[in-house]
Parts: C-alpha cells; structure tokens; sequence
C-alpha cells in the first residue's frame, strides 16, 4: 500500500520535472505565456531551460530565414502592357513578441505578406515602364545581323531605372509596411516576368516576321555578294583577255616591223632586180592548173615562134 | 536438519536468481545505449550534433558514438555530394543507354523575356554544393526552393539583360558565368552555406511557334552561304583558264615573231647571195630566172593560147572551147 503511494508520487514528480524544462532548437525561438500572458522577452538562444510547470507555455517560433513565393500577378505597365509579375521575397520574425500577438501564426503572416508585397508590387509596376521591368542596366544589346526592327526606339531607350531598383524599390516600400508584424523584410526579388496570352501571341508573330525579313536579307546578301564576285570575274576575265590581246600584238607587231626592216634593207640594195625576182615568184606562186592562158608571140618567151635569133 | 538445509539452498537459489536478472538487465541496458547511441558517418557526408537542441559539435567521417534518449540530436548533411537543379526540364531516369526527360510542361521556368523584348526559351542547371553544414542547417528554411527561387530570378535578371540572338547563340557562356556570380552574391547574402558549382545553358531555343521562322533564317544563312560558294567556284573556274588561255596567245603571238623574223632573214639572205650572183653577170642570170620560171609556170597551165599578135578575133573562140566542155 505504502509503496503503490510512493510509485505514484514519484511518477507525478517526474511529470511535472519534465514539464519544467524546455528545448529550443537552433532553428527556433520562443515566447513563455502565462494564462496567456508573455513573460520576459523572446527566447532566441537555443538550449535546455526551466520554466515553471503547467502554468508557464512554451510557443515556438521560427528563427530562420523564411520565403514568400507570390502568386503571379497581371499588371498593367506603365506603357499599357499587360504582363504576368511574380515575385518572391525572404522574411524573418525578428520581433517574437510582437509577431506572436499581432499574426499569431506563420500562415496568417504569409496573407499578410500577400497583401502588402502584392499591393506594392502592382503599385510599383504601373509606375514603370516594361522595359524598365526586363532590362538590368543599360548594357549595349547585339544582334546576329544589323536590323531595324519597328519598336527598336523602344528598346534602344535608356536605362534609367532597371529590374534589380525596381524590386529594391518594391522591397523598400513594403518593409516598413511589415515591421508592424514583428517581421523583418530581407528582399523583395522579381521571380519571373511574361506577357499575358494574347500579348504573347503578338510577340511570337512579330518574332515570325522579324526572322523571315532576317531570312530574306540573308538570301539577297547572298545574291548580292555572288553579283560582286560574278562582276569582279568579268571584270578580270576582259582584262585577262585584253591584257593578252595587246601583249601578242605588240609582240607581233614589233616582228613585222623587225621583218619590214630585213626586207627593206636587203631590196634596197636593188630595187629593180628586186621587182624583177618578186614578180617572178608571184608568177609561180598566182599561176596554177586552173588558168588558162593566152600569150601572143610577142612576148619575151615566145618571140622565137615568130622570129628567131635577134 | 535436512528440511532447514533444503530450505536454505532454495533461498540461495533465489537470491542468485535475483542476482542474475539483475546482471542480465545491465548488460541490455548497456547494449540498448551503445546501440542507440552509436552512429556512421558516410564518405560524403558529417554529422552535426545537437544537445538539448544546442548545436555542439561537428563529426567527421567513421564510427561515432552520441548520447542516446533524445539528448544528442544528429542529422546528417551531404558535403562531398554535388547536387543538381534542373529548371525548364527534369530528368526522370538516367538509363545506360537514354535518358528518360519529363514529358510535362516547364514552360514556365524556361520562358523569358530578353532585352529586346522577345521571348526565349531557356533549359539549364545549376549545380551546387554544401559548404557549410551549420549555415545550411540553421539560417533558411527550405534551402532548395530559395536556390530555385533565387536561380530564376539571377537568370532572368541576365537575360533581361541581352537580346534574343545572344541568349540563343552569341553569348550563352558569359550569360551562364553572370548568373552565376549573382546567384553566389545571393546564396552569401541569405548565408545559406551553399556554393555554386556550375551554372549550365543546356537547351537555349525560341519558343515553338516561332520556331520555323529562326529555322528558316539558319536555312536562309545556308543558302546565302551556297550562292556565294557557287559564284566562287564559277570564279575559280573561269579566271585560271582565262589566264591561261591569255598566255597562249602571248606565246603563239611570240612563235609569229619569232616565224616572221627569221622568214624574213631568211629571204633577205636569199635574196642577198642571189642579188650578189647576179651582180656578176646581170643579163644571163636575169634571163635564166626569167625562162626558169615561165617554164615552170606553164608546165602547171591547164591550156595555153599563143596567139599571133596581129591576130585578132580570140574570143569567140574561146567561147566555143567553153560551150564545149
């Protein structure tokens, strides 16, 4: 009897022993209640401590970075574009206390970081243009072939503000909004930006036709380039032909007028017996079995017919 | 005497009994605390201790003992391990043969826009490692989705910043090595004890429906490529025949100079020694060349006429010898 009695102290002196003490991990921190009213500050250090059983509670908290990943919104630009914006930030409970009575829970923490950074986020946008919205700074863009697309003045606007300051400026402007919920803001960052449906199958299409006018300033560069070389070989083929035609008739002409020089200085030297001997070889060369001849007797070779001797 | 013996020995029996149970409860109480307590350590990985929820101690690879019950808390983190994100893309199954890809749509992940405002699809991994165990345990919940997060953001800031010909071709390594730069400025600021191996363009292409009209463009690029090569080749064809065409003119026009020149010395000499033998008995000589000739010459004639001078009236004759032949 006596020792059920101590068994069944010593049990419930157990109980309230391990009631007394609390573990905090180190991705946690706490808040002690008592009937529901915090007692001291925030417990941020992990460890094994004491707290007075049964009547003190024990609330854990998150210490470590958290994330908000943003439903993906359609806002408008400044320039009237409807584009998708998501978005996602990083959130830490910095104030336990303060967090613990004004949202209680991580769960309504989350809608009410929907609530500021989406606002924020949408007023942000409508202030800026698109290209402002995808453009980081205003590096100079190249491009596989010099070309003049129709919203190039659009693209090719400078730079003033850029992705990274916007998402700084959604980020500065909602941090001070969230400190009231014992949350400490770290950044805001800009996920992922899209046109919506319709705006996208108008870019595909300019797309399209920007690439087929690319095509076909390629085909006729191709041409072009082939005309250059077809001219350039007419060209050098009339100056090859020229060049060879000019060269062969100086070479032939200063041999006629070498053999002109022979001939003359050799006839020169008697002109007469000259005539004499070309006439004779022109005879042999002119006479042939298709002339018919008439002579009369009168002539040097057949004077004898008629008249000999003398 | 011999019931009090009996009775005696029963008790000692007992009480070594008691004994016994006792020694055997020990020893499993022993065992059930080395065999809770005791832990390995992989190759790969360390052990980070925990007492009380308290980090203490970090352990390295091997055999290691830590206080069972709850007190020492381990959990065990990959350090040697390389990991793998894929974005726009998974891999189901790496196969011997093929890898087998999701057939879903990450169009999401991979749609971007460029700086030229056009659209691009982008496929590519990152891959990372643990660097250190006690950041990575006790500063983010939720480490991979703020590496995805934050990997897609970094990329898309990049991207944003090039036109749609450098994402597809002309920049892919240095939009790769700036993503990754950002995303490791990143993964130190949230102190996630992450470090970023490798930032990886896989598949870098248009989005669909514009795809024939960049496939025509590299078509396009062939056939301007074909046209030229063809006119170069026509070239190549045409311009050494012309230039060796033009040096046979040259020399056939210099084998005529060099025929012209030496005919003509030729009948210049001759002419000389024939003039210089004529010389010496000019009358005989110019009529022997003179009979010479005409006798050759009449020997080819078909007919000859030799008419008397006074004779006149030839004609019709000849008329008759061709109306008769």
């Amino acid at each position: 009897m006596k020792q059920t009695l101590l068994i069944i102290l010593g049990v419930i002196l157990l109980i309230v022993l391990v009631n007394a003490f609390y573990i905090i991990d180190e991705t946690e921190q706490a808040i002690i209640t008592q009937f529901g009213e915090p007692i001291g500050g925030a417990r941020t250090e992990a460890g094994i401590f004491l707290k007075t059983p049964f009547i003190q509670k024990v609330h854990y908290l998150e210490k470590r970075i958290l994330k908000w990943d943003g439903e993906q919104n359609q806002i408008p630009t400044q320039d009237k574009k409807f584009i998708w914006v998501d978005t996602f930030a990083r959130w830490r409970i910095v104030d336990p206390l303060l967090f613990y009575q004004s949202v209680r829970s991580e769960i309504f923490a989350q809608s009410r970081l929907d609530d500021i950074i989406d606002g924020v986020t949408r007023d942000i946008i409508t202030l800026n243009t698109l290209i402002e919205i995808v453009r980081d700074t205003d590096r100079e863009l190249s491009f596989a072939i010099d070309f003049e697309a129709d919203y190039y003045e659009e693209i090719q606007s400078e730079i003033k503000v850029g992705r990274r300051a916007i998402a700084d400026s959604i980020f500065s402007v909602a941090k001070p909004l969230i400190e009231q919920f014992g949350i400490e803001l770290i950044d805001v960052q800009v996920k992922r930006v899209n046109y919506i449906e319709d705006v996208r199958k108008q870019v595909y299409d300019r797309m399209s036709s920007e690439r087929k006018k690319i095509a076909d300033r390629y085909r006729s560069s191709g041409h072009g380039r082939a005309a250059e070389i077809i001219g350039r070989m007419e060209r050098e083929l009339q100056q090859i032909e020229s060049e060879a035609y000019r060269t062969s008739q100086e070479i032939m002409g200063r041999a006629d007028a070498e053999a002109t020089g022979i001939y003359a200085s050799a006839y020169n030297r008697d002109p007469g017996f000259f005539e004499f001997m070309r006439t004779l070889e022109a005879y042999k060369r002119t006479i042939n079995d298709q002339n018919i001849m008439i002579m009369t007797t009168d002539s040097d070779f057949y004077k004898l017919m008629k008249k000999s001797g003398n | 005497m011999a019931v009090i013996d009996l009775e005696q020995r029963a008790k000692s029996f007992l009480d070594n009994r008691k004994r016994n149970i006792m020694v055997i409860l020990l020893i499993v109480g022993l065992l059930v605390i080395i065999g809770t307590g005791l832990y390995t350590v992989d190759p790969e990985e360390v052990g980070v201790i925990q007492r009380f929820g308290k980090y203490v101690h970090t352990t390295e690879p091997g055999l290691r003992f830590k206080i069972p019950f709850g007190v020492d808390k381990l959990t065990k983190v990959k350090v040697k391990y390389v990991f793998k994100e894929e974005f726009g893309f998974r891999t189901l199954e790496v196969g011997q043969s093929a890898t087998r890809y999701s057939q879903r749509d990450f169009s999401g992940e991979s749609q971007m826009l460029t700086g030229d405002l056009n659209i691009a699809d982008v496929e590519w991994i990152i891959q990372y490692q643990i660097n250190d165990p006690i950041k990575y345990l006790f500063n983010v919940r939720d480490v991979e989705g703020t590496l995805r997060n934050l990997a897609e953001s970094s990329m898309r800031q990049v991207v944003g910043d090039h036109s749609v010909d450098e994402v597809i071709v002309l920049t892919r390594q240095e939009i790769a090595f700036q993503t990754k730069l950002i995303l490791q400025q990143h993964l130190e600021d949230y102190q996630t004890g992450l470090v970023i191996r490798n930032v990886n363009l896989q598949n870098v292409t248009p989005p669909l429906p514009v795809q024939p009209a960049f496939n025509e463009v590299n078509a396009a690029l062939q056939e301007e490529e074909r046209i030229v090569n063809e006119a170069r080749q026509k070239y190549n064809q045409v311009i050494p025949e012309a230039r060796g065409k033009a040096l046979q003119i040259i020399e056939q026009a210099e084998g005529y100079a060099v025929n012209r020149v030496n005919r003509a010395t030729g009948d210049a000499n001759r002419f000389v020694d024939v003039w210089s033998e004529y010389n010496r008995a000019k009358t005989v000589t110019k009529k022997r060349l003179y009979l010479e000739t005409m006798e050759e010459v009449l020997q080819k004639i078909e007919k000859i006429y030799i008419v008397d001078e006074d004779q006149s009236g030839i004609l019709p004759l000849l008329d008759l010898e061709k109306g008769g032949s």
